[in-house]
This record gives C-alpha cells, structure tokens and sequence, in this order.
C-alpha cells in the first residue's frame, strides 16, 4: 500500500480572500462538524435509528464546492451526505429531523441519514447506490443545459465509486454532449477497508479523465480555498458550455465506514499526519493567524452554532413521526 | 442499416388508416413531440429508427436533438434520463431490445421507481422507457420476458399493449404521464419492415387519425364469449384470438380480455367476466414461476371465489432459458396448440 499524506504546499493565503466568504467557510465547516457530533452522540446513545456515516474530516470538501456555486445549483449527494447537504444550505432542523425519521425532516422522514437533500437548496436527496448518482447528475445537468439556465451540476462521490461503470458512462456522456457537470470526487484514501492502491494502479483518481478528453485536477480537500478555486474554474467552464471537470480532492475520514468500523487497517504514522491537518481547527488557525477576525469573535460564532445544532437536534426530538397510513403516500404522483 | 423505404412516417394516403403497431406508436410519438418540446427520445440508433423501427425519420422532422443517439451505455442513458426527468423533461428512452435493461436495473429499481418516495415527494420521474420483449427467435439473451422481471417493482407503470389501436392511445397517455412508466411490446407484433409479424384479428387495424387517448390502468374485452374466460397478453393474446375464433366454430365461446397494462391492473372487468363464465385461463409468455398470472390466480379466487366452477389454470413458458433452434423454442413458448388445450381443458373441466 503506497501511503499518500496530506499536502498543504497549496494551502493558500487567506489575505486575497473577501473576510466575508472566508468566515462562511469557517460557519459552515463548524456547523458540519458540530452537527455530526451530536448526531454521532444521539446515534451511539440509542436514541437515533438506523445507521449514519460521519464526514468527519472531510469538511472542507463540500463547503468548498458548494461555496463556489450559484444557489439555483444542483448537487448530488453520498451516503456520507450530511455535510453536503448543510454546504449547499439545507436547514439542520430539517436535516436533523431526517435522521430522527420524523415527518419535519426534509424527506418526510422516508430517506433517512442515506438520503437526506432538499431541492428547494438544490441538494437532490442522496443516492447511496456508490457510483449510481453519476447518471443521474449527467441527467440533471442535460435538463440545465437544454434550458439554457446556466445552472451546474455537482456530482459527489468517494474515491470508491471511481472504479464503477456508472461513473465512467456518466462521464463519457457529459464528455460528448458538453454537460454542465462537476465530477467531484471526494478521495478519502478508502473505500471501507480498501485502500485506493489497492483498487486502481493509477496515482490519482483524477487521471481518469484524460480517458475521456476533459480537464482533471487534483487538489487538497482539506483547504476550503483549493476546492473553492478549482470548482470555480470548472463552474465557469460549465457555464460556458465547455462540458464536465473531474475534480479531486483528497481528504481523510477521521473515524471508520460506520459505527461498528474501527478502521484498524490504517497505518497510524498516516491517520496522525491526517489529524493534524484536522480541516476545522487547522481553517481557524489561519484565519486567527491573518488577524482581520478576532478569536473572540470565532468563539462567538462557534458558540451560535452550537445554538443552531442543540435547535436543530429539540426540532426533530419534540417532532412527531409520520402517520403510519402516510407509508402509502408518494408511490406515484 | 433497416431498409426505410416501405415504412414511411405517415399512411401513404387518408384512407390508409389500417397500422401496424409501429405506425401506430410513431404516430403517438410524434403527435407527443409536437405537443410538447420537453419530449425527446434517447436511445441507440433511434436516428436511424432504432431496432424496431419506433423512430424512423424522426429526426428528418425533430433534429438530432431530440432525437439523440446515445453510445451503447445503457445503464448510462437511463440514468441520464432520470436526471432530466427529474429537472422535468419528459425523456422517452428507445431500448434496442428489453433485455439489455438489466444492466440498466440499478437505475430502474433503485432510482428511478424510489426516487419520487424516498424524497417524500419532492421529485417526480416522467420517464419511459420502451422495451421490446419476448422469444422471437434470437436465443436466450434477446429473449426475455422482460415485463415478467419489471412486474414486482414497486413505483412503475407496466403497460403491456397487443393492438395497434390500443398501443397508440396507451403511449400517447404513458408519455403525459409524470412516473416511470416502462412501455413493453413484443418483438414479433411490431410489424416493423422485415420482421415477422404475428397474423392476427387485430395484427393490424383501423387507428383513427383524431386525437385520442386511452387510460393507463384499463382492460379490454378483446372477444366477448359464454363459456370460458381467457386473459392473455401480447402474442399469447393474439394466439389466443386465433384460437377462439377456431373454437366459436366448434361450439366453445371464447371471452378474451387483454389487460394491456400489468401495473396499475384492472382486476374488475377480469371478475366481471369470471362471475359470468366461471371459468379462467390465464395465458402468459412469462416463466411460470411468479408470473404475473399468478397474481391474477390469487386476485380472482378471492374476489369471484363463489362463481368459480373450475379450478383456474395457467399457461406459461416453463422455468428454463430460451434456446435458438426454433423447435426448442417453439417447445417452450405457448402456441396455439397448446392454448386451445388448455382452453377446452378449463372449458370441458377435464
């Protein structure tokens, strides 16, 4: 197994940065790891059902895409799917709700932490099919072109879906018809157990592009900004009707797949490089290090967030489940 | 390349109204794509007309992007399809052969059918999907009664047209509808230049050029009869009305119904006629084993259980692939032969 470590020679100055979209960066990334917290903490207690999988560590991925876009944007989601889904705006009393199965969540309580999305924030509720989603993105931004709307479209996948025929199909379409369609792949090294060495002989998922005649990147999922940029190119590129970017980012979970995965098949000297660029708090150390927001105001600002989660986490409780009889609804339209 | 130039887009002359059930759905199609822009056909060939001859000259009046060749990427097109179903167009998607849909099957069952239900509602998939079905000589892998695997999802529509009449009013109300609607046909009915075309009463027939459309959902009273029910579907309904009119001869009355749609499925004309008759044989292309005849059997024994004077049969083809040497498949398919066995069997109680 080739070991990759974190790489922050591309980490960028925060200074060229408008402070405004820095500290959404920052909100978004801490709501995130806060929500998923106490959504780990009421899962682990028993009093969450079903099953979640934590995007802990992998933070500044979606932000970072989704900051680049256009609110009348769309993305598609993962399993792993809670922190794109706050990225691109969805309300974390809906969300929350969600994952409680109450009829205030954002899919009536039918998704569940595998499919949560709203598209009135154009999340499209996820597709936790690994790889299934591509198509249906292609699809997406068909519509968007044909309309000439100029909305783009996100696809989020793991790096574990880049061997699945799906992706490849979905990106030879958009490739040949020039769809407005963002592949990104969110590389976080394994796909459960399996290390991405041992699925593919390629580096970098991003070289997969060259097979289909279209720009691919690879940055680092860690840095807000990395993502931002390169999805801005690929977002204007989009638009202007230039067809897809596959763009990488490589990232780390912090903890396993799921609950019952310790994730004991990674190297420490590996998962410690990883922890130490924690995207969270190593994204408030530079913004305290460029010194236009004060700590203060971080802890202010975190400490509203925390009020938004424990909100958020006494909406979906105090809510109530769906009537039984509802299970017969929305079979057809 | 299909030769083009004996099946035209349009009845050479206004009297000429008397159409194969090709004509009939491309005039459904194209009366649907001048009524509606978002309509567009997605598929392999379909500039050329696609396998079956369902999009000949489409594109001379559509252009090509409406009528949109796809490279073979089944699983891709349709998911592609789902997508901008979802962002609501109305995409109908031209399969070569129904039984190229199974590497698309993760995009029917798990997306498309679920998709509008798991979000609760916020979505909706206007989508369909055209699969030629059925044995027609190919060997096993262009043979599947594909209608028989689509049949437990649930979430779809499954419409199942015999006639020419009743596949162009059926299409034309599957493109307007807003779910999943998979449209199966089978090969040896299309009557496509070329290809076989299964001679029957109603292999070909008087379409009415006015408007018309008829409800998803809704069984016709193919051959109205005294003495037994039969319900089959496709070619076993054809061949069913071949034997029926042998068997008026013989004193046997014969009532025929198609049930044109597996889903959503008109069980009351069925009782109606059974409450009647007292008798049923169901008549199937489909493997035996979980046909969809043997969820009509279950239906009908507990709404007619009373009027019942035979037990109900079925006629199917036995739980084994389909192989190319024409006897064995013949051996396999229900043919007339053994319909009209069957019938006088329900009929005689033997």
């Amino acid at each position: 197994m080739k070991m990759v470590m974190p790489d922050v020679s591309d980490a960028r100055e925060l200074s060229t940065y408008p402070l405004e979209l820095l500290e959404e960066m920052y909100r978004r990334m801490y709501l995130i790891r806060e929500f998923e917290s106490r959504a780990n903490e009421l899962f682990l207690r028993g009093l969450m059902p079903g099953t979640i999988h934590l995007s802990h560590g992998q933070e500044a991925t979606p932000v970072g895409t989704c900051l680049a876009l256009r609110d009348d944007d769309l993305i598609t989601l993962t399993h792993r799917g809670h922190g794109q889904a706050l990225a691109k705006g969805v309300p974390p009393e809906t969300l929350m709700a969600e994952l409680f199965g109450k009829a205030t969540g954002c899919c009536g309580g039918r998704g569940g932490s595998l499919h949560v999305g709203d598209m009135a924030f154009g999340a499209l509720p996820a597709i936790a099919v690994v790889g299934a989603s591509a198509p249906i993105a292609a699809g997406l931004a068909f519509a968007c072109k044909r309309r000439g709307s100029g909305r783009v479209v996100c696809n989020f996948f793991g790096e574990g879906a880049a061997n699945k025929g799906e992706l490849h199909e979905a990106m030879n379409l958009a490739a040949i018809w020039a769809l407005p369609v963002i592949f990104v792949c969110e590389n976080n090294l394994y796909a459960v157990s399996t290390h991405l060495s041992d699925a593919m002989l390629n580096d970098y998922v991003s070289e997969r592009a060259a097979a289909y005649r279209i720009p691919g990147v690879t940055v680092g999922g860690n840095d807000p900004i990395e993502v931002y940029e390169a999805i801005a190119v690929a977002a204007k590129r989009a638009r202007d009707g230039r067809g897809p970017t596959l763009v990488e980012c490589l990232t780390y979970r912090h903890g396993g797949h799921k609950r019952d995965d310790a994730a004991t098949y990674r190297p420490p000297e590996e998962v410690e490089a990883w922890l130490a660029q924690d995207p969270v708090p190593s994204f408030r150390q530079r913004l305290v290090d460029d010194a236009r927001i004060g700590a203060s105001e971080l802890a202010d600002l975190e400490d509203e967030i925390r009020a938004i989660v424990t909100t958020a986490v006494e909406f979906a409780q105090s809510s109530d489940f769906p009537p039984p009889e509802s299970a017969f609804d929305n079979v057809y339209a | 390349m299909p030769d083009v130039a004996q099946d035209t887009l349009e009845p050479t002359a206004a009297s000429d109204r008397n159409l194969t059930i090709v004509q009939a759905m491309r005039e459904a199609l194209v009366e649907e794509m001048r009524r509606d822009p978002d309509v567009f056909v997605v598929g392999e060939d379909v500039r050329i007309g696609g396998v079956f001859l369902l999009t000949l000259n489409l594109v001379d009046e559509f252009g090509a992007e409406r009528v949109i060749d796809t490279p073979i990427s089944e699983a891709g097109f349709t998911g592609l399809s789902v997508g901008a179903a979802i962002e609501g167009m109305r995409p109908v998607v031209d399969f070569q052969y129904g039984d190229f849909v199974f590497t698309a099957m993760d995009q029917l069952i798990q997306q498309a059918s679920k998709l509008r239900y798991m979000s609760g509602g916020q979505v909706k998939v206007p989508l369909v999907i055209h699969l030629p079905t059925g044995a027609s000589g190919r060997g096993a892998q262009h043979c599947n009664p594909i209608e028989g695997f689509c049949y437990p999802i649930p979430g779809i529509k499954l419409v199942t047209p015999s006639s020419p009449y009743d596949a162009k009013g059926l299409f034309k109300s599957a493109i307007r509808d807003d779910n999943v609607v998979l449209f199966c046909v089978h090969k040896h009915l299309y009557g496509s230049k070329g290809r076989p075309l299964a001679e029957s009463s109603i292999s070909r027939e008087h379409v009415p050029a006015e408007e018309y459309t008829i409800p998803l959902g809704t069984a016709a009273v193919k051959r109205g009869g005294e003495h037994v029910t039969v319900v089959a579907n496709m070619l076993m309904l054809h061949r069913t009305l071949n034997v029926a009119a042998q068997l008026e001869q013989e004193g046997v009355s014969v009532e025929v119904i198609d049930p044109r749609c597996l889903v959503p499925f008109d069980l009351e004309t069925i009782v109606a006629s059974v409450q009647k008759t007292g008798r049923l044989l169901i008549v199937e292309e489909n493997h035996e084993r979980g046909g969809w005849g043997a969820q009509l059997a279950a239906d009908v024994s507990r709404e007619a259980f009373g009027y019942i004077d035979e037990p109900i049969r079925r006629l199917a083809t036995p739980d084994v692939p389909i192989p190319f040497s024409p006897p064995l498949e013949a051996r396999l398919i229900p043919d007339e032969e053994r319909i009209r066995a069957a019938v006088l069997a329900v009929a005689r109680g033997e």
